[in-house]
């Protein structure tokens, strides 16, 4: 990318977790029966009028606070009117010319620069129902979904990369689900991505003709396509082509964007203000007392851990990336555990586990107890850190008290001296070699003994008394 | 006088999925004309000074608590759906 300048512009929708639907008192639970969390209001019949949910406008607000937005004093909903079998009412209720928020920012660190991302606005909506699609002509349709509250969050075109892109995205879906308003999964589609981009030559002010990709159902997915998208319209515009403003689909399998059609233009959607709701009003007692239920979020932490725990910044960010990981951090620090030997844990042996067996947090049998009560046993010395990965095992499958656990299977370390120095002794009568070695300057021979010792001891020997010993009894030989 | 195109006409048919004829066509230009010609005698109105409204009526956030009632039994759902399978309403495929 040489002669050109790529921008990209982020749409991400996000469902909230509330009890009921936006406008509905249906069901707005994720997994149940097709079709059993639905009533008139959602169906569009005749007649009905929607019913602005509280809790949905409240959460929309945090939301947009936590995304530095400022909020609207006035709001109000509006109609998008389409055709398409997702959606029966034939129209979706959304914000048009006054969303709630508006002019916020994230900032995001990408290969060790910082930089501010605009919000443009978010606004609410409701989303719409589930197709699939057959290979005989037919399609499905499951109006569980229809009416789900969903924030759309647009950005300005501030990104210049996709790795920009990508951690555009980490940090929107980190925010959200720290305020508690969404879990933003993915995979279970409560967060959504669209991605806008178009290349300019370097140095034009204005910008070139923009391609919407749609399909990204992973960030990886966000940046691959994007990756590629940036390629092709080089490549276009090389040859003397000209981008046509349309959307593309991103196919997994061949990592490569497929045309899906030409956009139309905003006007076909004939917006209007929705006549079945009024417009809201939020003054300042009620946009602080929202305010007010926003909790620490990922940056105030991950300054706090590093100011606080004098943790390394890049531990700071792993832990802080969802706010599971750092609850239990946190949890598992109020029972004594020292802040790097818990840091190691959990982002080494507790991610690699989770990872593995594509588990969460709360799924695990591990608890901040269990985790604080293992690192004192190996701080008081009465556990090494080798045995103490044995204790982990059984914590993190089984669960219990580690103490006893060390009690049971007999792993308490083996600090006595006099114990220790029968199991060097041994292994030095055994390996007269080794001594050879030692003395004519061969220094791995002592790594040769410090493993006999241990294998020896089962690994209960405490290594630095060992490594102590050692020396002091290969220079009698 | 304002004047709507046939095509105009024929696009926002379209937009509402009504099968129109040519004739049709013809003849809603002239009346949707004639209608948008006399709306807009609303323009001759100062509003340079009145805040736009969206309802006619005093009301403001009317809103109701976030608390889930059991949804329709399914039954009665695909009851007005033309067809369905397995629990889901069967429709011809559009792809976007």
């Amino acid at each position: 990318m040489t002669n050109f300048e790529t921008i990209i512009g982020l749409e991400v929708h996000v469902e909230l977790k509330t009890d009921s639907k936006m406008f509905s008192p249906a069901p707005a639970h994720f997994g149940a029966e097709p079709n059993t969390n639905t009533n008139v209001i959602d169906l569009g019949y005749p007649g009905v009028l929607p019913v602005i949910n509280k809790r949905a406008v409240e959460w929309g607000m945090k939301a947009a606070m936590a995304l530095n937005c400022e909020i609207a004093e006035q709001t109000k909903f509006d109609r998008k009117n389409y055709f398409y079998p997702d959606n029966p009412k034939a129209y979706q209720i959304s914000q048009f010319d006054q969303p709630i928020g508006e002019h916020g920012w994230v900032e995001i660190e990408v290969d060790g620069y910082k930089k501010r991302i605009g919000i443009t606005r978010l606004h609410l909506e409701e989303d719409a129902g589930k197709l699939t699609h057959t290979d005989k002509g037919y399609s499905l349709c499951d109006y569980n979904r229809q009416g789900t509250p969903l924030i759309e969050i647009v950005s300005e075109p501030d990104i210049r990369t996709p790795a920009e892109a990508y951690a555009y995205l980490e940090k929107i879906k980190s925010i959200i689900q720290y305020t508690g308003v969404s879990d933003c999964k993915m995979e279970e589609g409560s967060l959504r991505c669209d991605a806008n981009i178009s290349l300019r030559p370097i140095g034009q002010e204005e910008f070139g003709t923009k391609a919407e990709l749609k399909n990204l159902n992973s960030f990886n997915y966000v940046k691959k396509g994007l990756e590629h998208e940036q390629i092709r319209q080089e490549q276009v515009l090389l040859s003397g082509g000209e981008i046509r403003q349309e959307s593309r689909r991103y196919d997994e399998s061949t990592g490569k964007t497929l045309l899906m059609r030409v956009k139309e233009g905003s006007d076909d959607y004939r917006y209007f203000p929705e006549p079945d709701l009024v417009a809201m009003y939020i003054d300042e007692e009620w946009r602080e007392s929202v305010r007010a239920s926003i909790p620490e979020l990922p940056d105030a932490r991950k300054k706090r851990y590093v100011e606080e725990f004098g943790l390394p910044g890049y531990d700071a960010m792993v832990l802080t990336l969802t706010k599971e990981m750092s609850d239990f951090f946190e949890a598992t620090l109020e029972q004594g555990a020292d802040a790097k030997l818990a840091s190691n844990w959990l982002m080494g042996e507790v991610s690699g586990y989770l990872n593995a067996e594509q588990k969460e947090l709360k799924d695990i049998a591990l608890t901040p107890q269990g985790l604080a009560g293992m690192i004192k046993l190996i701080q008081d010395g009465t556990i090494s850190s080798k045995i103490a990965k044995k204790v982990f095992k059984e914590l993190i499958e089984k669960g219990g008290d580690p103490k006893k656990i060390v009690k049971e299977k007999g792993l308490v370390q083996i600090s006595d001296e006099g114990e220790l120095l029968k199991f060097v002794t041994d292994v030095l009568d055994a390996n007269p070699q080794s001594i050879e070695d030692f003395k004519n300057g061969k220094d791995r021979a002592i790594g040769f003994l410090v493993g006999q010792i241990m294998k020896a001891s089962k690994g209960q020997a405490n290594p630095p008394m060992v490594n102590k010993l050692l020396n002091q009894e290969i220079q009698k030989r | 006088m304002t004047k709507i195109t046939t095509d105009q006409v024929k696009h926002v048919a379209h937009l509402a999925r009504l099968a129109i004829t040519e004739e049709e066509a013809e003849k809603f230009a002239g009346q949707l004309g004639s209608i948008i010609t006399f709306a807009e005698q609303l323009n001759e109105l100062d509003t340079s000074n009145v805040e736009p409204t969206t309802h006619v009526l005093e009301m403001k956030n009317i809103m109701r608590e976030d608390k889930a009632s059991k949804g329709l039994p399914r039954e009665e759902v695909l009851k007005n759906a033309p067809d369905h399978q397995d629990g889901q309403v069967k429709v011809p495929t559009i792809l976007e």
